[in-house]
């Protein structure tokens, strides 16, 4: 049994590693990668909105939204999984809000740490492809946990790895139009190679 | 007139949302290894995008400013809904090889990121065209790379042989590794390198940069006369 939750962790992480197997949330992981404690920072707080959201999902999905799941209330052919994006979507937009609002009046540490980066993780893609991911492998809620989990590690792995690539770079004499932007894509492609050769493993 | 098409057409090269802004990379990467899927992509996020802005700009007048995301994600939503549904009911094979990310267009920044900076401002029918043009320029980027990808990968495009492979008695052999899912970061960045060599303004200022050779130091010093003496 912890055979199989360590499996989707680790798999997770290196396999499946959602910023450079599956390329999701490029937008942030471009942008805020410059400077490595900013990149920190956005890790963290993408590990923490993953493993609270993934597994209120799988909740949803499988008591409220997935074909006959409504059975429970009487409601067995009830099949409601086509509203599936717009709940979750709302249950990450509510989860990011409420966290900010008790981080703020609990943890203002933590709070201060993170700063702008909680609300800018709503419309972060990872955070709802993981959502999306869970829902097409069918997990049941405990494997969601290590699931979510592990996809937020291995996305602020991924991060950090790329901001100390690009803290190192900036000394460097590169091409005038690879400045910046173009240098990244090519980096990150580079890095994204070296996570393939995880591919395959099994515990 | 030629406003309009100033708006049409400045996302298509001078202000690129995935080579300029950084927007919408997420999806730009993973349905790009054939050109088919690649088109319905574009056009999912087209109509997204276009109908997005159209209708937020409609109601930009009577949504309350601190509630304004929400709404902007609820419409978002289920304009993505929409096309979702749409695409299962008549293409179910390209769905299924679009996986999650006809979904992820909802989180795709591109949408988002007009509806904040264009449609909360300016009149549904110009927004709708700016919409628009943002989606071809999205659309541009990722067709150059779809095809690209498809015509090395396979040799074919949409499914056309271009190039006869080896195993049908012609002389390309298949480049596999163009179908990598991270050659398509390495081709974005060589795109982004050539629209910058042309479009000189969107060059980035390096941090830091390496100072000329100054005139004192001679590269390479002349032989001292000692050693020639001890012939």
């Amino acid at each position: 049994m912890i055979e199989n939750y360590l499996n989707i962790f680790i798999n997770a992480i290196f396999i499946e590693n959602l910023a450079l197997s599956v390329f999701l949330g490029m937008c942030t992981f471009i942008a805020i990668s410059k400077k490595i404690e900013a990149a920190i920072g956005l890790g963290i707080a993408v590990i923490v909105v993953l493993a609270i959201t993934v597994p209120i999902n799988n909740l949803i999905y499988n008591f409220i939204l997935r074909d006959g799941a409504l059975a429970w209330a009487g409601l067995s052919d009830v099949d409601l999984s086509f509203v599936g994006l717009i709940s979750y979507i709302g249950v990450i937009a509510a989860c990011v809000q409420i966290l900010e609002m008790f981080l703020d009046k609990y943890v203002p540490v933590l709070y201060n740490a993170l700063g702008i980066f909680l609300p800018l993780i709503t419309v972060n893609c990872a955070i709802l492809g993981a959502s999306l991911f869970m829902v097409e492998k069918d997990l049941y809620f405990g494997e969601s946990v290590a699931y979510g989990l592990g996809a937020g590690v291995g996305w602020a792995l991924a991060i950090t790895i790329l901001a100390g690539i690009r803290e190192k770079l900036k000394y460097s004499d590169m091409p005038e139009g690879l400045q910046g932007l173009g240098s990244t894509f090519i980096i990150v492609g580079l890095m994204s190679f070296g996570f393939m050769s995880f591919g395959g493993i099994i515990l | 007139m030629s406003n309009y098409s100033e708006i049409l057409f400045r996302p298509v090269f001078k202000e690129n949302p995935i080579a300029l802004q950084m927007l919408g990379i997420c999806s730009a990467l993973a349905v790009t290894s054939k050109l088919y899927p690649t088109l319905i992509m574009c056009v999912a996020l087209t109509v997204t995008v276009s109908l997005s802005n159209f209708f937020i700009s409609m109601i930009r007048n009577i949504t309350p400013s601190n509630i304004r995301i929400i709404v902007q994600m609820t419409i978002i939503s289920s304009l993505v809904i929409l096309v979702d549904q749409a695409l299962k009911a008549y293409d179910y094979e390209t769905s299924k090889t679009l996986s999650v990310f006809v979904g992820l267009i909802i989180t795709n920044c591109i949408v988002m990121g007009r509806a904040e900076a264009f449609a909360m401002q300016n009149p549904p029918g110009v927004s709708f065209l700016d919409g628009f043009g943002n989606g071809l320029g999205y659309s541009v980027i990722l067709i150059i790379l779809g095809t690209i990808r498809e015509l090395f990968g396979t040799g074919t495009i949409l499914e056309y042989e271009i190039f006869p492979l080896v195993q049908n008695g012609g002389w390309y052999v298949p480049n596999n590794f163009f179908l990598l899912p991270p050659v398509s970061f390495i081709l974005i960045g060589l795109i982004i390198w050539a629209l910058r060599a042309w479009q000189k303004d969107q060059i980035e200022e390096p941090e830091f940069k390496m100072s000329e050779n100054s005139p004192e130091i001679i590269p390479n010093p002349p032989p001292t006369p000692s050693s020639k003496g001890s012939t």
